[in-house]
């Protein structure tokens, strides 16, 4: 095996290491921390399930965004179904058969990676040149569309300018998954590299590196955000006039008893 | 006060041109002496090591609201908001974009509780609390009225509100709070309402409206304080005890309940719906301040609450008053805890208990003002939305005019009047005049379209913004009236035959 071959497979365990843990630490606080009143904005559904209907069209079709920002709605509509698609389509290197939805959906993977760059060139465009966004924009901001951009532009490299062995390099991916390690394709002796997948997979890891780090958070984030998820109900039950079922925090309940005065 | 030009009015809502960065930073409000911070349990000046109070005050608040820390870290900077507060629309000034505001907050935050900002804060744009950070703090984060506008347009719901609110209550806890809120929660804990009314004035007060009333319609409408054994508890801001048009719309509520026959009372304990608490981010003091009106109702021995015309009071009422004060098992359980007085009068119209003379109201053609707090923060009746329903049903059993501004500038779309979150104050009047500037526009756009002659509100500040702002835009400051007062007008008093 070859020292390539050994650093890619350390990458992605490690990547995998942190993004696992990462994100379920950072999900860990949001759902730990407490939400001490009620905020939902308004009009909110005045039940669970209408709860589930306001993230379901916000999450499926950023209702929100649609209202407030037609362009970026269509970029980033566009983009965020494009990359659902995508990571649906590469399902097929990591199951073994293939389920047969995935198989259906592969041609309009390729599709999909134009339609997702396409979306990230209008929203990088559009940093430039709104002034209002670009005031608000850091470097940080520009990297993320840049990084996207160049995953996918790699990834299409791999359809249509260098060819890729994608069932060597699916038995690289399953050999990482079983710990049963196997080379990466274009690493072995005589073979030239692939430099498209070679870089495709380094940039995919340092998604996976910084994802709980960064404003990727806005993925789980819109799930734990109270404005959206809590139920309007403040007074509606009978039951809220008993000390059990009132709203109110565990550090609030304390300073209560500590703060006795007033009353 | 320095010379400022008033926003012109043009055909529609104009985005700025330019940003004019800078442009509002020199406004701020007068800093709060030691007198009035010491009794809200804030440090009377800025403390020696004010840094670290800070920032420990910060990872406290980042333990205790989930909002907080979730906004933090899921803005993308998208800009949807960018162009959705009415501040940076009458100013220009970028730091008066939503998440521009948010940055302020957030850059610090990066700083000192993120991996990404404590190893490349220039990269992801974090900066270290310094003198300067907390001056932009003091301007920008006292030109937010906590009006949630921004939460409704971002995909991910981030409301500026609470950051607003947090970064006060940190500035606050470091001995840097503002005079008007804090001065006015003084108040309220020494005498029980922000005007400092005490309780032979409140009476005195409510008496003279008795004998108005008696004057104008022959009719002996009681205007009552301290009744113990009412039935209703009405808490109404104190600015409904003389202010105008706010009195109008307590005459009112006096005559609604004469009529359904509802006996009821004010407190002199609770004698203010306002909750500034709530604006200075204060959990504890929005605490006590809601303790106030539970003791009264156990004191005076009511069966319900009743709101006034108030916006973010129905807000803390509505949404808190559970949460802080409750519960509230000791009132009768038939009614929702807390109401609002629209809901009362609505129910009553509904039910045929009131009979409305719309022609009374015949000279004004009416608008409504959908107030913030109310519009995106609470709720009436027992349907999403009530709120935009149920005063404009009560209107238009009143009035024979009544026409809504453009659709983008009402229900929850709607603008600020420019003077709510704790920002009433004469030391940020260039900045209640220039954020009214879209509420007014839309204001001009029906007074061109349908002759509309009043602006009907149910907020406290929401009239005495109005008030003063009015007469900068070409208007007249009589223009702006109470719900209840339109309801006043209209209701025929007596017998019902
Ligand atoms: S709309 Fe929300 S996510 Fe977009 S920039 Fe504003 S605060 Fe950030
Ligand atoms: S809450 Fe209102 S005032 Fe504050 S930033 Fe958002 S839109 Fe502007």
């Amino acid at each position: 095996m070859s020292a390539l071959t050994i650093a890619y497979i350390l990458l992605f365990y490690g990547a995998a290491l942190v993004f696992v843990i990462g994100l379920f630490y950072r999900i860990f606080k949001y759902a730990t921390t407490p939400a001490p009143l009620k905020i939902p904005t308004t009009p909110a559904p005045l039940n669970q399930r209408g709860v589930v209907f306001r993230l379901f069209w916000e999450v499926v079709f950023f209702r929100s965004l649609f209202r407030s920002a037609k362009w970026i709605w269509l970029f980033g509509w566009m983009f965020h179904l494009a990359l659902f698609v995508i990571v649906l389509r590469h399902l097929r290197y990591f199951t073994d058969p293939v389920w047969a939805p995935i198989e259906l959906i592969q041609p309009f993977g390729i599709y999909a990676g134009f339609v997702m760059s396409v979306g990230l060139i209008g929203l990088w465009v559009r940093r430039f040149s709104v002034a209002r966004v670009r005031y608000v924009s850091v470097i940080s901001d520009h990297f993320m569309l840049v990084l996207l951009l160049a995953i996918v532009v790699s990834g299409l490299a791999m359809k249509y300018v260098v060819h890729t062995d994608i069932v060597a390099f699916k038995t690289f991916i399953l050999g990482i998954m079983s710990f049963q390690w196997v080379s990466l394709p274009g690493t072995g002796a005589g073979e030239a590299p692939n430099v498209a997948l070679l870089i495709h997979l380094f940039l995919v890891a340092v998604l996976m590196l910084i994802f709980p780090f960064s404003k990727l958070m806005h993925a789980p984030g819109l799930f734990f955000c109270p404005t959206r998820n809590q139920i309007d109900n403040p007074r509606a039950e009978r039951g809220l006039r008993s000390h059990e079922s009132r709203h109110v925090a565990q550090w609030a309940l304390d300073s209560e008893s500590v703060g006795k005065s007033g009353v | 006060m320095a010379k400022f030009e008033t926003p012109a009015l043009k055909e529609y809502l104009e985005m700025p041109a330019s940003l004019k960065k800078d442009s509002m930073v020199h406004s701020g409000p007068f800093v709060a002496a030691p007198q009035h911070q010491e009794p809200l349990g804030f440090p009377g000046e800025l403390v020696d090591n004010w840094q670290d109070v800070a920032i420990e005050k910060m990872g406290e608040l980042l333990g205790k609201y989930r909002s907080l820390r979730v906004f933090l870290d899921s803005c993308v900077k998208c800009g949807a908001c960018t162009d959705k507060c009415h501040y940076f629309l009458g100013t220009s000034d970028p730091n008066n974009m939503p998440v521009a505001r948010q940055d302020l907050f957030r850059s610090v935050y990066r700083r000192y509780f993120t991996l990404g900002g404590k190893l490349f804060p220039k990269l992801v744009g974090a900066v270290k609390l310094d003198e300067g950070v907390l001056d932009q703090w003091w301007s920008y984060y006292h030109q937010c009225s906590q009006c949630r506008r921004c939460s409704v347009f971002c995909p991910y719901g981030i409301d500026t509100a609470e950051i607003s609110m947090a970064a006060r209550e940190i500035m606050a806890s470091v001995g840097k709070g503002q005079k008007y809120s804090n001065e006015i929660i003084a108040k309220v804990f020494k005498i029980g309402n922000n005007l400092g009314l005490p309780e032979p004035a409140l009476v005195d007060t409510m008496e003279g409206l008795e004998e108005d009333v008696k004057d104008e319609t022959g009719v002996a409408v009681r205007y009552p304080v301290d009744v113990e054994g009412a039935d209703v508890l009405l808490v109404t801001p104190s600015a409904d005890f003389f202010a105008e048009p706010h009195v109008d719309g307590l005459i009112g509520y006096g005559k609604v309940f004469h009529q359904a026959g509802i006996s009821w009372t004010v407190s002199s304990y609770a004698s203010e719906a306002a909750n500034f608490g709530m604006f200075v981010g204060s959990y504890e003091n929005m605490r006590k301040i809601a303790l106030r009106i539970r003791k009264a109702a156990l004191d005076l021995g009511v069966k319900r609450i009743v709101f006034g015309e108030c916006g973010h009071a129905w807000r803390v009422a509505y949404s808190f008053l559970n949460t802080l004060a409750g519960p509230f098992d000791f009132l009768d359980s038939k009614y929702p805890v807390p109401q609002h007085i629209i809901e009362v009068t609505h129910d009553l119209i509904k039910r045929g208990a009131l009979t409305l003379d719309k022609s009374a109201n015949d000279d004004k053609r009416v608008t409504f003002h959908d107030s913030c707090n109310v519009a995106r923060a609470s709720r009436m009746g027992d349907m999403p939305g009530g709120q935009f329903i149920l005063p404009r049903e009560v209107i238009k059993a009143c009035c024979s005019h009544f026409f809504d501004m453009a659709s983008d500038t009402i229900h929850d779309s709607t603008f600020c009047c420019g003077g709510g979150g704790g920002l009433l104050t004469d030391d940020l009047m260039e900045l209640r005049v220039k954020g009214a500037m879209p509420r007014m526009q839309a204001l001009k756009d029906v007074t061109e379209r349908h002759q509309v002659t009043h602006l009907a509100a149910i907020c406290a500040i929401c009239k005495s913004q109005f008030s003063k702002v009015l007469p900068y835009y070409g208007f007249t400051m009589d223009q702006v009236v109470s719900v209840h007062q339109l309801v006043s007008e209209a209701i025929v008093l007596g017998a019902k035959d």
